[in-house]
């Protein structure tokens, strides 16, 4: 019987907000007041630089950012730099990890798996780099994982490349990863693809993957409390 | 009593200390995060196994750690008075 999973599907929803969100549903699920819990959603543009980061990893001058309007956020999250933005479908699980093997890289592992069945319903055979975590169509990611946890409850989780402006992963190494490139689903396809369909093929895929039920569990006030949107 | 680095995934025989969110002399709660690894993509933060006093902090940030070693060594007690009936 698989155990019940809500999810809420944000749109585009500021890095901040999405960050305490993150962070107040984290102490909701150790404190056991919550099911395991889904977050979709994009972001404006912003690089955020995990642990294993540096800011030597932007290769363009402030100005540039300043000028893109794009923010930068120093966070606690495993690996290096990465973009978030528009057309990419970024998702923050916050599970009880305990009850999904309790093991860091069969997590990641698991992420990845999401989205190797959601590329291959679209045609595009993607896999795994031997050391280097998330999703790749050849040489070139698709989709980013990184992930931190606290009390065995997971946050932060993955930025998937539906059809985001390709130039901001330009900007930086991206990461860390020099000699390998980035690509997005609507590259692939040479097609857009709506944002709606991701969402639907991706928390299809993410149930079978955890064995969960999904639901919607949020009402637009519930959410409009918690991320002020 | 010792928080040593618990498993965190097959084939992870060690990883980096990242950040102590505690400092020596620091009261924490079970379950609290105490410190923060970091292993390929992933930071675990280590959580308190009971309520205490941080006695003693074994490994520095930045640090390379076994599964397995200690941490650092806690002071079980309880924040409140006894109150015995």
């Amino acid at each position: 019987m698989p155990r019940q999973c809500r999810i809420m599907y944000l749109g585009l929803c500021d890095y901040v907000k999405a960050y305490a969100l993150q962070k107040r549903l984290v102490k909701e699920r150790i404190a056991g007041k919550i099911p395991d819990t889904l977050l979709l959603l994009s972001h404006p543009p912003v690089y955020t630089i995990g642990r294993g980061g540096t800011r030597e990893h932007i290769l363009v001058p402030g100005e540039v950012l300043e000028r893109e309007g794009i923010k930068v956020y120093e966070i606690d999250r495993g690996g290096d730099i990465a973009y978030h933005g528009p057309g990419q479908l970024v998702g923050y699980p916050i599970m009880n990890l305990r009850r999904h093997g309790s093991d860091l890289h069969k997590l990641l592992r698991m992420y990845e798996e999401v989205f190797i069945r959601v590329l291959a319903e679209y045609g595009v055979e993607a896999g795994r780099l031997d050391r280097y975590p998330g999703v790749w169509a050849s040489y070139d990611k698709i989709c980013a994982v990184g992930i931190g946890v606290s009390n065995w409850v997971s946050y932060h989780g993955w930025a998937f490349n539906i059809n985001p402006d390709m130039k901001y992963f330009s900007f930086i190494i991206h990461c860390g990863i020099r000699d390998k490139g980035v690509t997005s689903l609507a590259r692939l396809l040479g097609r857009d693809v709506p944002d709606c369909e991701i969402v639907k093929a991706v928390a299809g895929h993410f149930g079978d993957v955890f064995n969960l039920q999904l639901e919607t569990g949020y009402s637009a006030a519930e959410l409009s409390e918690a991320v002020g949107i | 009593m010792e928080v040593k680095l618990p498993f965190l995934a097959e084939g992870v025989e060690e990883c980096t200390v990242t950040y102590w969110h505690v400092a020596e002399g620091d009261t924490v709660e079970e379950g609290d995060d105490l410190v923060e690894m970091q292993t390929s993509k992933a930071i675990f933060n280590v959580p308190s196994p009971a309520g205490g006093t941080i006695k003693e902090i074994l490994a520095g940030e930045g640090d390379v750690v076994k599964v397995g070693d200690i941490l650092c060594n806690i002071e079980i007690g309880f924040k409140g008075a006894w109150i015995l009936s």
